[in-house]
């Protein structure tokens, strides 16, 4: 039970952005980072998983299952990507978002939302400490509520593959940790395979079991995050050096730095 | 967790129930509405009359069934028709295009169809062998259909997103403009007078048959579009968020796409242009029941259909004896009532 990307290439007309990139498997109830610098194809392979980019060549398995093959529906219901942004202009409360994705999972011909959905939509609210802005328009909340929102609206679907980009992204300190926290927990009760592509690399240490290095399209490196973060190649994808520590809690601590600042030092 | 879920489900419900009763004084208020617009107009005959000659036709004169059912009913039936038509055309383009601006006359399909009625009214000019009267409205419904078939064409050409239908459609516009000032320029003076009178919007040249058709078009479109409902509601979060919950977004578009513009041919040809229905009645839906798609489009018919039928008690009352064209009428009480209606929301927003 596993995904599987192989050797999967993908180009916006004439410039390649995902070049013969091979990567896993990645196991169930596991969290991968996705982590890269700006323009390495971190969301066009999200892209590719939820089916908006159709792969020039190569294939993502999932339980040895091509994922091309799935219907659009099925396929929509085992994969779930969060774009990064939920557009504020909608007059929609929270509780209807989270609905909403609920409801899409069955093709929404069924214009009724039965008790069992919307329990289910408050219980997802509730975990993430949402249930008190429920009736509130998702164009007053703030930009780190809108994306905790947007995770409520995964959840909700219970999807099998769940792709986050930059969930973190407008969070504070303490949201950006219960998220992740939350995001990890869910992983592993619902034995889901978990990508987050992140930008803060000592997030990306501190949570995920596996990380994914991108590089121009490729995948630089791949393995567990202390391993990975002391290589040469992360260096490299990131054209920064790269200090790993540990604090006395035990986490891992990553310091990144311009390499010449650090010689001038 | 329990009572919490319990509470936050109660608020959903309240809110749904909320929703639905204001669904049913809408349709209370149109119902009054209708009535009111049956009791002024043409001929003597008071809303005590009207509403007893409806119940029951069967003891009544020939001069009061005259007023009534030939005279009346046909105009009221239509302006709530058309109104709901256009209020529903206009809250599926506004969602689909993501733009509060939009309209069933936003995309060029009325100055199409006003292409078409005037080549028929100047020229004598019809696409389809039809006689009379009737070869007006023919020629505008065609025109119409045939510039809602190039901008879904062209859109589809191009990739179908809200920029693309808004650009396209803009296009069509300012080429049926220039074409029907062209049209105006080279007709003479009745003709010209015909032709104006035809774009000012009229209730007048209602009958039963356009009832029925109306009738069958807004039972197509108005179920269909329901049925949608949480694809449409999904698209206002923005199409990448659509995407991920499984929305064909593409098709989605063009799907309604068809259905608007069915509703704006139709409308158009029958009644001629008549502004602002289909922009504030969306609006008004919006601001009382939200963007939840299930009730925001029936809200919208609704609503238009009051605006309609209140604009057309109101073309009929001003003047006894004189009906002033609706299109006038719902441009100037619909300027300043959509102007409040944009400062009562800045205020509100401050």
């Amino acid at each position: 039970m596993s995904l599987t990307i192989d050797d999967l290439n993908f180009a916006y007309g004439p410039h390649p952005v995902l070049h013969r990139l091979a990567a896993g498997p990645l196991e169930r109830g596991a969290l991968t980072a996705l982590v890269g610098p700006n323009g390495s194809g971190k969301s066009t392979l999200f892209r590719c998983f939820s089916g908006a980019a159709r792969p020039l060549g190569g294939r993502i398995l999932l339980d040895s299952q091509d994922l091309a093959v799935l219907k659009d529906r099925e396929r929509s219901r085992r994969v779930f990507h969060l774009a990064q942004d939920l557009s504020a202009r909608a007059a929609l409360t929270v509780f209807e978002v989270v609905l909403l994705a609920r409801k899409s999972l069955t093709g929404g011909m069924d214009l009724r939302a039965g008790l069992c959905d919307l329990r289910l939509v408050q219980t997802v609210l509730g975990s993430l400490d949402l249930d008190g802005l429920s009736q509130r328009h998702i164009g007053t909340l703030s930009g780190g509520q809108r994306q905790l929102v947007g995770i409520a609206q995964a959840l909700v679907r219970e999807p099998d593959v769940l792709l986050l980009d930059e969930p973190t992204s407008a969070l504070d300190v303490r949201r950006q940790l219960e998220v992740l926290q939350i995001v990890q927990r869910v992983t592993r009760e619902r034995s889901m395979i978990t990508i987050v592509a992140l930008h803060d690399l000592s997030l990306a240490a501190r949570f995920a079991d596996r990380l994914l290095v991108l590089k121009d399209g490729c995948i630089a490196e791949e393995g567990d995050p202390e391993e990975v973060l002391q290589t040469q190649a992360t260096s490299d994808a990131y054209r920064v050096g790269i200090h790993l520590e540990r604090s006395s809690r035990g986490s891992l601590l990553v310091e990144p730095y311009l390499s010449s600042l650090r010689a001038a030092e | 967790m329990t009572s919490i879920t319990l509470t936050a489900v109660a608020g959903y419900r309240r809110t749904a129930r909320r929703r639905l009763g204001l669904v049913a004084l809408g349709l209370s208020v149109l119902i009054l509405a209708f009535f009111m617009d049956l009791s002024v107009g043409p001929g003597p005959a008071t809303m005590r009359q009207v509403v007893g000659a409806l119940f029951d036709s069967s003891g009544i004169d020939a001069r009061l069934r005259l007023v009534v059912f030939d005279l009346r009913l046909p105009i009221a039936l239509m302006a709530v028709l058309v109104g709901a038509m256009l209020g529903l055309a206009g809250a599926a383009m506004q969602t689909i295009l993501n733009n509060p601006l939009a309209d069933p006359f936003t995309l060029g399909v009325s100055a199409a169809a006003s292409v078409g009625a005037s080549l028929a009214i100047a020229f004598g000019w019809v696409l389809l062998p039809v006689g009379g009267t009737l070869a007006v409205t023919m020629n505008a419904f065609v025109f119409a259909l045939m510039a809602s078939l190039a901008l879904f064409g062209l859109t589809k050409l191009r990739g179908v997103s809200a920029e693309t239908m808004v650009l396209v459609g803009i296009a069509l516009l300012f080429t049926c403009n220039a074409l029907l000032a062209l049209i105006q320029y080279r007709s003479n003076e009745t003709q010209l007078q015909q032709i104006v009178f035809w774009m000012m919007g009229s209730l007048g040249r209602a009958s039963f048959e356009k009832i029925g058709i109306c009738v069958v078009a807004l039972g197509i479109a108005l179920p269909w579009m329901l049925a949608r409902g949480w694809a449409l509601t999904s698209l206002r979060l923005g199409d990448e968020r659509a995407e991920s919950m499984g929305v064909k977004v593409d098709r989605l578009r063009l799907e309604i796409l068809a259905l608007v513009s069915l509703l704006a041919a139709i409308s158009v040809a029958f009644v001629g242009a008549i502004g602002f229905v289909g922009l504030v009645g969306p609006h008004i839906a919006r601001l009382v029941i939200g963007e939840d798609q299930r009730f925001f489009l029936p809200v919208s018919a609704v609503m238009s259909a009051i605006i309609l039928s209140l604009a057309s008690t109101l073309s009929k009352a001003v003047t006894p004896g004189i009906i002033y064209p609706i299109g006038m009428i719902t441009s100037l009480i619909g300027v300043p009532f959509f102007i409040s209606l944009i400062l009562s929301i800045r205020s509100r927003g401050a």
